[in-house]
Protein backbone atom coordinates (compact mmCIF):
# COMPACT_ATOMS: atom_id res chain seq x y z
CA UNK A 1 0.00 0.00 0.00
CA UNK A 2 1.85 2.77 -1.39
CA UNK A 3 1.24 6.25 0.78
CA UNK A 4 -1.30 8.98 -1.15
CA UNK A 5 -3.50 11.83 -0.31
CA UNK A 6 -5.65 10.28 2.26
CA UNK A 7 -3.22 9.19 4.29
CA UNK A 8 -2.06 12.77 5.00
CA UNK A 9 -5.60 13.76 5.20
CA UNK A 10 -6.22 11.27 8.44
CA UNK A 11 -3.28 12.28 9.85
CA UNK A 12 -4.84 15.80 9.42
CA UNK A 13 -8.29 15.40 10.69
CA UNK A 14 -7.36 13.19 13.64
CA UNK A 15 -4.76 15.93 14.84
CA UNK A 16 -7.55 18.98 14.43
CA UNK A 17 -9.83 16.35 16.20
CA UNK A 18 -7.13 16.10 18.46
CA UNK A 19 -7.05 19.75 19.00
CA UNK A 20 -10.66 20.43 19.32
CA UNK A 21 -10.18 17.55 22.24
CA UNK A 22 -7.72 19.97 24.08
CA UNK A 23 -10.06 22.93 23.94
CA UNK A 24 -12.88 20.90 25.46
CA UNK A 25 -10.42 19.12 27.59
CA UNK A 26 -8.62 22.02 29.44
CA UNK A 27 -11.57 24.77 30.08
CA UNK A 28 -9.82 26.42 32.61
CA UNK A 29 -6.37 26.49 31.24
CA UNK A 30 -5.41 29.04 28.34
CA UNK A 31 -2.27 28.60 27.70
CA UNK A 32 -3.42 24.96 26.55
CA UNK A 33 -6.36 26.09 25.10
CA UNK A 34 -3.84 28.33 22.80
CA UNK A 35 -1.81 25.60 22.04
CA UNK A 36 -4.27 23.14 20.76
CA UNK A 37 -5.33 26.30 18.44
CA UNK A 38 -2.00 25.80 17.27
CA UNK A 39 -2.33 21.96 16.83
CA UNK A 40 -5.71 23.29 14.59
CA UNK A 41 -3.81 25.31 12.18
CA UNK A 42 -1.14 23.13 11.86
CA UNK A 43 -3.96 19.81 10.76
CA UNK A 44 -4.58 22.52 8.12
CA UNK A 45 -1.59 23.62 6.96
CA UNK A 46 -1.06 19.31 6.51
CA UNK A 47 -3.80 19.49 4.34
CA UNK A 48 -3.08 22.26 2.02
CA UNK A 49 0.56 21.04 1.93
CA UNK A 50 -0.97 17.13 0.84
CA UNK A 51 -3.31 18.23 -1.41
CA UNK A 52 -0.46 21.10 -3.20
CA UNK A 53 1.86 17.86 -3.84
CA UNK A 54 -1.08 15.60 -4.86
CA UNK A 55 -2.56 18.23 -7.03
CA UNK A 56 0.63 19.37 -8.56
CA UNK A 57 -0.14 22.78 -7.41
CA UNK A 58 2.37 25.47 -5.29
CA UNK A 59 -1.00 27.57 -4.25
CA UNK A 60 -1.11 25.14 -0.79
CA UNK A 61 2.05 25.96 0.08
CA UNK A 62 1.94 29.57 -0.47
CA UNK A 63 -1.19 29.50 1.98
CA UNK A 64 0.71 27.66 3.62
CA UNK A 65 2.84 30.29 4.65
CA UNK A 66 -0.11 33.05 5.17
CA UNK A 67 -1.25 30.12 7.59
CA UNK A 68 2.03 29.97 9.55
CA UNK A 69 2.32 33.84 9.90
CA UNK A 70 -1.22 34.24 11.31
CA UNK A 71 -0.61 31.83 13.48
CA UNK A 72 2.52 33.76 14.61
CA UNK A 73 1.13 36.49 15.51
CA UNK A 74 -2.23 35.26 17.18
CA UNK A 75 0.20 33.20 19.84
CA UNK A 76 2.23 36.68 20.12
CA UNK A 77 -0.91 38.79 21.06
CA UNK A 78 -3.23 36.34 22.47
CA UNK A 79 0.15 35.05 24.89
CA UNK A 80 0.83 38.97 25.59
CA UNK A 81 -3.01 39.44 26.54
CA UNK A 82 -2.79 36.66 29.05
CA UNK A 83 0.37 37.89 30.43
CA UNK A 84 -1.34 41.38 30.40
CA UNK A 85 -4.34 39.83 32.65
CA UNK A 86 -2.15 37.60 35.19
CA UNK A 87 -0.29 41.10 35.98
CA UNK A 88 -3.68 42.69 36.87
CA UNK A 89 -5.92 39.99 38.46
CA UNK A 90 -3.61 37.20 39.18
CA UNK A 91 -4.93 34.49 37.61
CA UNK A 92 -5.65 33.22 33.98
CA UNK A 93 -7.95 30.75 34.60
CA UNK A 94 -11.15 30.89 31.73
CA UNK A 95 -13.78 31.52 34.41
CA UNK A 96 -12.38 34.02 35.83
CA UNK A 97 -12.39 36.66 33.14
CA UNK A 98 -15.77 38.10 34.02
CA UNK A 99 -15.34 41.73 34.49
CA UNK A 100 -17.10 42.81 31.56
CA UNK A 101 -20.07 40.70 32.58
CA UNK A 102 -20.71 40.41 28.77
CA UNK B 1 7.29 -0.95 2.21
CA UNK B 2 9.91 1.33 1.20
CA UNK B 3 12.32 4.07 3.32
CA UNK B 4 9.41 6.66 2.42
CA UNK B 5 7.01 4.96 3.45
CA UNK B 6 8.34 3.56 6.81
CA UNK B 7 9.06 7.53 7.77
CA UNK B 8 5.65 8.35 6.60
CA UNK B 9 4.44 6.00 9.57
CA UNK B 10 6.95 6.91 11.31
CA UNK B 11 5.88 10.65 11.66
CA UNK B 12 2.39 10.33 11.64
CA UNK B 13 2.42 8.11 14.67
CA UNK B 14 4.38 10.97 16.47
CA UNK B 15 2.50 13.66 15.22
CA UNK B 16 -0.37 12.09 16.60
CA UNK B 17 1.17 10.97 19.73
CA UNK B 18 2.71 14.49 20.45
CA UNK B 19 -0.49 16.23 19.35
CA UNK B 20 -2.26 13.76 21.84
CA UNK B 21 -0.13 14.13 24.93
CA UNK B 22 0.05 18.12 24.34
CA UNK B 23 -3.28 17.96 25.45
CA UNK B 24 -3.66 15.84 28.45
CA UNK B 25 -0.22 16.36 29.85
CA UNK B 26 -0.76 17.68 33.60
CA UNK B 27 2.66 19.69 33.54
CA UNK B 28 2.01 22.69 30.95
CA UNK B 29 5.88 22.72 30.53
CA UNK B 30 5.74 18.90 29.09
CA UNK B 31 2.43 19.95 27.04
CA UNK B 32 5.27 22.39 25.23
CA UNK B 33 7.60 19.77 25.05
CA UNK B 34 5.03 17.49 23.18
CA UNK B 35 4.07 20.24 21.05
CA UNK B 36 7.47 21.25 19.92
CA UNK B 37 7.83 17.02 19.08
CA UNK B 38 4.72 17.28 16.87
CA UNK B 39 6.03 20.46 15.03
CA UNK B 40 9.00 18.66 14.58
CA UNK B 41 7.20 15.16 12.68
CA UNK B 42 5.06 17.85 10.99
CA UNK B 43 8.30 18.78 9.62
CA UNK B 44 9.39 15.78 8.59
CA UNK B 45 5.77 14.77 7.02
CA UNK B 46 6.33 18.09 4.71
CA UNK B 47 10.15 17.29 3.62
CA UNK B 48 8.59 13.76 2.46
CA UNK B 49 6.13 15.14 0.49
CA UNK B 50 8.94 17.70 -1.16
CA UNK B 51 7.43 21.22 0.81
CA UNK B 52 11.36 21.68 2.04
CA UNK B 53 10.85 25.44 2.50
CA UNK B 54 7.73 25.30 4.39
CA UNK B 55 9.19 22.06 6.55
CA UNK B 56 12.02 24.92 7.31
CA UNK B 57 9.41 27.56 8.03
CA UNK B 58 7.97 25.55 10.15
CA UNK B 59 11.04 24.50 12.01
CA UNK B 60 12.30 27.85 12.42
CA UNK B 61 8.73 29.84 12.83
CA UNK B 62 6.83 27.18 15.31
CA UNK B 63 9.64 25.53 16.80
CA UNK B 64 12.04 28.22 17.02
CA UNK B 65 9.89 31.54 18.08
CA UNK B 66 6.42 30.36 19.23
CA UNK B 67 6.75 27.15 21.12
CA UNK B 68 9.57 29.01 22.50
CA UNK B 69 7.40 31.95 23.66
CA UNK B 70 4.84 29.67 24.74
CA UNK B 71 7.35 28.18 27.33
CA UNK B 72 8.64 31.21 28.24
CA UNK B 73 5.00 32.48 29.25
CA UNK B 74 4.18 29.18 31.04
CA UNK B 75 7.56 29.14 32.81
CA UNK B 76 7.15 32.94 34.06
CA UNK B 77 3.54 32.70 35.09
CA UNK B 78 3.33 31.97 38.88
CA UNK B 79 0.31 29.52 38.30
CA UNK B 80 -0.84 26.87 40.02
CA UNK B 81 -1.55 24.64 37.27
CA UNK B 82 -2.24 21.46 39.24
CA UNK B 83 -5.44 23.39 40.28
CA UNK B 84 -6.25 23.96 37.00
CA UNK B 85 -6.41 20.74 35.82
CA UNK B 86 -7.50 18.76 38.58
CA UNK B 87 -11.18 18.60 36.78
CA UNK B 88 -9.70 18.02 33.55
CA UNK B 89 -11.22 14.19 34.68
CA UNK B 90 -14.73 15.89 34.59
CA UNK B 91 -14.13 16.73 31.09
CA UNK B 92 -13.16 13.73 29.25
CA UNK B 93 -16.59 11.96 28.52
CA UNK B 94 -18.04 15.99 27.12
CA UNK B 95 -14.93 16.24 25.11
CA UNK B 96 -14.25 12.74 23.81
CA UNK B 97 -17.99 12.26 22.44
CA UNK B 98 -17.61 15.63 20.93
CA UNK B 99 -14.02 13.89 19.43
CA UNK B 100 -15.79 11.23 17.86
CA UNK B 101 -19.13 12.96 16.44
CA UNK B 102 -16.04 14.91 14.72
CA UNK B 103 -14.27 12.14 13.37
CA UNK B 104 -17.15 10.45 12.31
CA UNK B 105 -18.20 13.67 10.71
CA UNK B 106 -14.76 14.05 8.97
CA UNK B 107 -14.90 10.09 8.19
CA UNK B 108 -17.97 10.88 6.05
CA UNK B 109 -15.92 13.11 3.72
CA UNK B 110 -13.51 9.99 3.18
CA UNK B 111 -15.81 8.69 0.55
CA UNK B 112 -15.82 7.76 -3.25
CA UNK B 113 -13.57 11.11 -4.39
CA UNK B 114 -11.50 12.14 -6.97
CA UNK B 115 -9.50 14.83 -8.82
CA UNK B 116 -12.04 16.24 -11.53
CA UNK B 117 -11.23 15.84 -15.19
CA UNK B 118 -8.77 17.72 -17.02
CA UNK B 119 -7.36 19.54 -13.53
CA UNK B 120 -3.84 19.24 -14.81
CA UNK B 121 -4.84 21.82 -17.55
CA UNK B 122 -6.80 24.16 -14.78
CA UNK B 123 -3.71 24.78 -12.55
CA UNK B 124 -3.33 27.92 -10.87
CA UNK B 125 0.30 27.84 -9.90
CA UNK B 126 1.67 24.04 -11.35
CA UNK B 127 4.82 23.23 -9.65
CA UNK B 128 7.54 23.34 -12.04
CA UNK B 129 9.55 19.86 -12.31
CA UNK B 130 12.94 20.05 -10.59
CA UNK B 131 14.85 20.70 -13.26
CA UNK B 132 13.41 23.90 -13.70
CA UNK B 133 13.25 25.29 -10.14
CA UNK B 134 13.61 23.57 -7.09
CA UNK B 135 10.79 23.82 -4.07
CA UNK B 136 12.18 27.23 -2.79
CA UNK B 137 12.84 29.20 -5.98
CA UNK B 138 9.56 28.15 -7.56
CA UNK B 139 7.79 29.19 -4.05
CA UNK B 140 9.85 32.29 -4.20
CA UNK B 141 8.84 33.36 -8.06
CA UNK B 142 5.31 32.88 -7.37
CA UNK B 143 5.13 34.30 -3.84
CA UNK B 144 6.55 37.62 -4.98
CA UNK B 145 5.20 37.87 -8.06
CA UNK B 146 1.34 36.91 -7.89
CA UNK B 147 0.80 36.98 -4.33
CA UNK B 148 3.40 40.05 -3.72
CA UNK B 149 0.03 41.92 -1.83
CA UNK B 150 -0.67 39.15 0.04
CA UNK B 151 3.10 38.95 1.10
CA UNK B 152 2.90 42.89 2.20
CA UNK B 153 -0.07 42.34 3.94
CA UNK B 154 1.07 39.56 6.00
CA UNK B 155 3.96 41.82 7.43
CA UNK B 156 1.87 44.09 8.31
CA UNK B 157 -0.46 41.74 10.36
CA UNK B 158 3.18 41.00 11.83
CA UNK B 159 3.86 44.44 12.22
CA UNK B 160 0.77 45.07 14.26
CA UNK B 161 1.18 41.96 16.11
CA UNK B 162 4.56 43.09 17.02
CA UNK B 163 3.09 46.60 18.31
CA UNK B 164 0.27 45.14 20.17
CA UNK B 165 2.17 43.18 22.20
CA UNK B 166 4.65 45.33 22.99
CA UNK B 167 2.25 48.12 24.07
CA UNK B 168 0.05 45.26 25.96
CA UNK B 169 3.30 43.98 28.34
CA UNK B 170 4.96 47.28 28.68
CA UNK B 171 5.24 48.80 31.85
CA UNK B 172 6.83 51.18 33.67
CA UNK B 173 7.32 50.65 37.01
CA UNK B 174 7.72 53.00 39.66
CA UNK B 175 9.29 51.34 42.45
CA UNK B 176 12.29 50.79 40.33
CA UNK B 177 15.30 53.43 40.28
CA UNK B 178 16.34 54.50 36.53
CA UNK B 179 19.70 56.43 35.76
CA UNK B 180 18.60 59.68 34.54
CA UNK B 181 20.97 60.72 32.22
CA UNK B 182 20.11 64.43 31.81
CA UNK B 183 20.28 64.92 36.02
CA UNK B 184 23.64 63.39 35.99
CA UNK B 185 25.52 65.49 33.01
CA UNK B 186 23.79 68.59 34.43
CA UNK B 187 25.18 68.28 38.00
CA UNK B 188 27.05 70.88 39.36
CA UNK B 189 30.52 70.29 41.03
CA UNK B 190 30.00 73.58 42.93
CA UNK B 191 26.57 71.79 44.54
CA UNK B 192 27.47 68.85 44.62
CA UNK B 193 29.69 68.46 47.73
CA UNK B 194 29.16 70.59 50.80
CA UNK B 195 32.12 71.37 52.90
CA UNK B 196 31.31 71.65 56.68
CA UNK B 197 34.09 72.81 59.55
CA UNK B 198 34.00 70.70 62.61
CA UNK B 199 35.28 72.24 65.69
CA UNK B 200 37.69 69.98 67.71
CA UNK B 201 36.14 67.86 70.29
CA UNK B 202 32.58 68.23 69.19
CA UNK B 203 30.46 66.36 66.46
CA UNK B 204 28.65 68.16 64.11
Amino acid sequence: MTIGLEHYLTVAAVLFVIGIFGIFLNRKNVIVILMSIELMLLAVNINLVAFSYYLGDLTGQVFTMFILTVAAAEAAIGLAILVCFFRNRGTIAVEDVNVMKG
Amino acid sequence: MGIADLSFWAFAITLITGGLFTVVARNPVHSVLWLILSFLSAAGLFVLIGAEFVAMLLIIVYVGAVAVLFLFVVMMLDVDFAALKAEMATYVPVAGLIGIVLLMQLGIAFGNWQFSEGIEGRLGNPTPSLDVAHNTQALGLILYDRYFLLFQLAGLILLVAMVGAIVLTLRHRVDVKRQDVVAQMMRDPKKAMELKDVKPGQGL
